[in-house]
């Protein structure tokens, strides 16, 4: 009886949780598999994304895992010797919930390490990634 | 059984590297540069590092960085038109050079009349306040660079330089 009811309430405040706040990050990966015109995204190639070296962008930082280190769950540090939160969201909570905030920073970041914008498609995986993490 | 002892020996180097630099900042006066009170200016220009006190510049600086941008320090750190001017019009409130703040001048000392110098760390008062300090400690790979003041005034983010 008790497990059942520890149960359904976790159900209920699930269903709550993603039915009355469609939480920002939800919205956000809606939002760009509209625009990528896709149905899911790839947490590996997200990961694969994260990880890689590139040459098209600055070369002091040839990857995301450059200020933002190897391990998701640990703590980054920009150039300028700054600490930045860990990108995995089970670390820090609050990551990802400012939309304006999250697009700043893809097109900052993602133009310093691939020398270009990323594309919906490449922010909904990375974004799926540091969401799992 | 070896490899544990690593960790131990590089946490000893940086502790040991901390306290010689603590001792040596402990030894100067007492200098407070307010922090960043504005949570804007705290977010948007404390990210990248720390967020600058205002009073280390004047505020014709302030004006020529924050019209500048797009080219930041070889980085693109741009904002939206009104978030750009809230945070100019904070900076240049609280510039070193806006209201007989007598501490802050001090580190405005040797500037030019007129100069918008961008960088603290070429002022000619902050540069002979670091002259003591040797080439190796700039190198240290828990400093990289010289705009990192954390890494030796570690209560720089409240604003206290003396320690
Ligand atoms: C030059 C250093 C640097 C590099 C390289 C970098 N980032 Fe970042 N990133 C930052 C900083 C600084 C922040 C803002 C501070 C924070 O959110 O803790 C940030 C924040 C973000 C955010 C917003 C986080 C949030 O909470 O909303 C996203 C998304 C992001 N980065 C993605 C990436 C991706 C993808 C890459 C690789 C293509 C990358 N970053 C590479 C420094 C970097
Ligand atoms: C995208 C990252 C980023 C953001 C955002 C950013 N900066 Fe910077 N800033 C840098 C880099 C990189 C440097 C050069 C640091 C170095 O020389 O090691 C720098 C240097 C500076 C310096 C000179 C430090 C020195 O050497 O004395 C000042 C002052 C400064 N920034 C102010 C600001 C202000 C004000 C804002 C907010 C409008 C801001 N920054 C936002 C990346 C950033
Ligand atoms: C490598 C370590 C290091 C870094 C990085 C560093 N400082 Fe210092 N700073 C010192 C030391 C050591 C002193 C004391 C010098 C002395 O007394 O000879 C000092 C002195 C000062 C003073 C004078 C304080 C007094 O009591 O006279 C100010 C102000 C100051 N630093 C500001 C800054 C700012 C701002 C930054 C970042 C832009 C910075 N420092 C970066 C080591 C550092």
């Amino acid at each position: 009886m008790k497990n059942i009811l520890v149960v359904t309430s976790g159900i209920v405040a699930m269903i709550l949780s993603s039915a009355t706040f469609a939480g920002p990050r939800e919205d956000l990966l809606t939002q760009y598999a509209a625009a990528a015109k896709v149905t899911s995204f790839s947490a590996a190639r997200g990961q694969a994304l994260h990880t890689q070296s590139s040459s098209g962008g600055k070369p002091d930082t040839p990857s995301c895992t450059t200020c933002h280190g190897k391990d998701t769950r640990s703590a980054g540090r920009a150039l300028t010797g700054k600490t930045i939160e860990p990108v995995a969201v089970s670390v820090t909570p609050t990551r990802y919930t400012d939309p304006a905030k999250v697009e700043k920073w893809f097109k900052r970041n993602c133009t310093e390490v691939l020398g270009r914008e990323c594309t919906p498609q490449e922010k909904g995986d990375w974004l799926t990634f540091v969401i799992g993490q | 059984m070896r490899i544990p002892y690593r960790p131990l020996a590089i946490g000893v180097v940086t502790l040991a590297f901390s306290a010689l630099v603590l001792a040596r900042a402990q030894a100067g006066d007492r200098h407070f540069f307010a922090p960043v009170a504005d949570l804007i200016v705290k977010e948007e220009c404390g990210s990248c590092h720390l967020a600058f006190a205002p009073s280390m510049l004047p505020a014709r600086s302030w004006q020529r960085m924050m019209g500048e941008l797009d080219k930041h320090f070889g980085d693109n750190a741009s904002l939206d038109p009104a978030t750009a001017e809230k945070i100019t019009s904070y900076l240049v409130a609280n510039a070193g050079d806006a209201g007989g703040q007598r501490y802050s001048s001090k580190l405005l000392k040797g500037v030019t009349p007129g100069a918008a110098p961008q960088r603290i760390t070429e002022l000619p008062k902050w540069v002979s306040e670091h002259r003591k300090v040797p080439d190796w400690e700039w190198r240290h790979k828990e400093v990289r660079t010289k705009a990192n003041c954390v890494a030796c005034h570690t209560a720089a983010e409240q604003g206290y330089y003396e320690e």
